[in-house]
């Protein structure tokens, strides 16, 4: 990507960190009715409401409100948690890392169960392969993984004993975690290489591939799967909103120490500042992984940034 | 197998609908708690046994259906129609106006997944209504983006220009001759947008978000299941059963409404 092209990208992903930032901000102000309502309950004395009022700074302007939000942000201060008075960031850097591994392990598993499902089903089309895989896809998409995980748990844990029910302990414990997430994930992206592979296997390229004798398992690999991988990868980083929104839902299941549960739990506390928190973190990785991932693109694909060059 | 998967998903996406619909009508007593029967397994007189209270599976699993139905055509029918209006209205007016639409389109897509849903809905508080604002406030931008995307290839049609020549207002041009033009793609996104909205509520009740007790949602009865598993699994297998079927059967009609509209564009084009 030229270096115009790589500066348009990066101003683009900062108004839309910018604006995630302020509608976050704004989830509290969307309450219908009074935030201090809301998180003390309708029968709270005056005077405590009026001394939380003035402790989020609610009794102030919006705009003024507003600002010191981002100015906060600046300086990484998320606010304090209602429940402990910790301030948020900390409480995030202590979950982040499990939400990481669980995020990682499910992506590893969906890479590591589409990628030859779609290729065996795109070269031999309309076989067993291929609809076996069709099969897989349409489930897996179906299936909600709070009902996966609680079956998991019950086969797995209870019936036989192998993996423990929750939590986060040892290796094994990751095991059904990541299946559950990734699943989904997996069925979609057997179903993009499938496709990419499809479109491949019909280039010119392929044909003098196979034509100058080289083995099926080379062509597939070196010469279709490699440019069948490229346009897989962008859509990778826009399926990862699933996986992390997916991941709520799935630490909720296997009480895993993440962002995510924590979500649920200050939901279930009304503890505002860490559920802004969570929002924001997970919503910022995201949009930081689509912004590096379209520019690695970029990157590893010449064409593009002619084109975006040309632009 | 091919009349299976020919009628398959019709007959489940109908008795679904049949089942949310005659619902209220029909001698369910959902939260009749009968000590007797707690955790009962599936038998004759009780077809899918009883829950933690006693209470009976099938006739929640129907009120479930009704809750699940409700939200889904509710969020549907409310994101896009905001989506479609505001992305058409965008499309037309062009200018900033599309600008600050793209702009804001951008930043809820940069939200992932069902996060931002589970987050509003939480702040809202319980309820139905609540749930389908969250994911309404969610879901309008597929469809606004569809929508733009549709009005700025349609609004250089000759009865576009036409009609404009005629003096008919901004409006009544996207609603009469543009909006129509546009409904294929949309109606396909609104179908897929069906299975998501089952997902999302079920999910949403899960986390205890979704619809309050003692009202029935396949979300909630999951949930509640998940404690007596080992001693009930019935509990939480046929509600989430109920659930994979609808979303499996409504996606298959939705691969099967975009194949069509892909021909049709095809031949037109």
């Amino acid at each position: 990507m030229t270096a115009r092209g790589t500066v348009a990208r990066l101003l683009s992903a900062a108004g839309v960190v910018l604006g995630v930032c302020t509608l976050v901000f704004l989830l509290v102000h969307l309450v219908p009715g009074d935030p201090v309502d809301a998180m003390l309950g309708e029968s709270a004395r005056p005077a405590d409401r009026a001394a939380l009022r003035q402790a989020l700074g609610l009794d102030r302007p919006l705009l003024e409100q507003y600002a010191g939000y981002l100015g906060g942000l600046a300086r990484l201060d998320l606010g304090r948690s209602f429940q402990d008075q910790r301030p948020v960031a900390d409480i995030l850097a202590e979950r982040f890392p499990a939400t990481l591994e669980l995020a990682g392990a499910a992506l590893a598993l969906a890479l590591l169960l589409a990628v030859p499902m779609g290729v065996l089903a795109a070269r031999y089309r309309g076989g067993a392969i291929d609809n076996g895989a069709m099969v897989f896809s349409l489930l897996g998409i179906a299936l909600p993984n709070f009902w996966l995980g609680p079956l998991l748990i019950l086969v797995f844990s209870l019936w036989l004993g192998w993996t423990p029910v929750s939590g986060s302990a040892g290796g094994l414990s990751l095991v059904l975690p990541a299946i559950t997430l990734g699943t989904a994930l997996a069925a979609i992206l057997a179903r993009m290489v499938r496709a990419s592979m499809l479109e491949v296997l019909q280039e010119d390229y392929v044909r003098t591939a196979r034509a100058k004798g080289l083995s099926e398992a080379v062509v597939l690999r070196r010469h279709a799967l490699r440019n069948a991988l490229l346009p897989v990868l962008t859509l990778v980083g826009l399926q990862l909103g699933g996986l992390l929104g997916g991941a709520v839902i799935t630490e909720t299941v296997f009480s895993w120490p993440g962002v995510g549960s924590l979500l649920v739990e200050s939901i279930h506390a009304r503890d505002f500042p860490v559920v802004q928190g969570c929002v924001l973190l997970i919503s910022l990785i995201y949009v930081l992984v689509n912004t590096a991932t379209d520019l690695a693109y970029a990157w590893i694909d010449p064409r593009i940034a002619t084109r975006s060059g040309a632009k | 197998m091919k009349p299976l998967w020919r009628w398959g998903p019709i007959l489940v996406v109908g008795l679904w609908a049949l089942a949310a619909l005659l619902g209220p009508m029909l001698p369910l007593s959902p939260n009749q708690v009968d000590l007797a029967q707690i955790l009962a397994p599936p038998a004759p007189a009780l077809p899918l046994g009883a829950d933690d209270l006693g209470r009976p599976v099938l006739d929640r699993l129907l009120v479930g259906a009704r809750t699940a139905f409700v939200v889904a055509v509710g969020v549907v029918l409310v994101s896009a129609a905001l989506g479609a209006l505001v992305g058409g209205l965008a499309g037309l007016a062009g200018g900033w106006l599309d600008l600050l639409v793209v702009r804001v389109i951008d930043v809820f897509l940069a939200f992932p997944g069902i996060l931002l849903a589970i987050a509003l809905a939480g702040i809202l508080g319980p309820g139905l209504g609540n749930v389908i604002i969250a994911l309404a406030a969610v879901g309008w931008v597929g469809y606004a983006r569809l929508a733009r995307g549709q009005i700025l290839s349609l609004a250089t049609r000759e009865h576009v220009t036409a009609a404009r020549a005629l003096g008919v207002p901004p409006f009544r041009l996207l609603l009469r001759h543009l909006l129509p033009l546009a409904m294929a793609p949309l109606i396909v996104e609104a179908t897929f947008g069906v299975a998501a909205a089952v997902i999302a509520e079920a999910g949403l009740s899960f986390l205890g978000l979704g619809v309050q007790p003692p009202a029935a949602s396949w979300g909630s009865m999951i949930r509640d299941g998940v404690a007596y598993m080992l001693v009930a699994p019935h509990l939480v297998l046929f509600p989430g059963l109920a659930t994979l079927l609808v979303v499996l059967a409504v996606n298959l009609l939705g691969d099967r409404l975009r194949d069509r509209a892909d021909v049709r564009a095809r031949a037109a084009g």
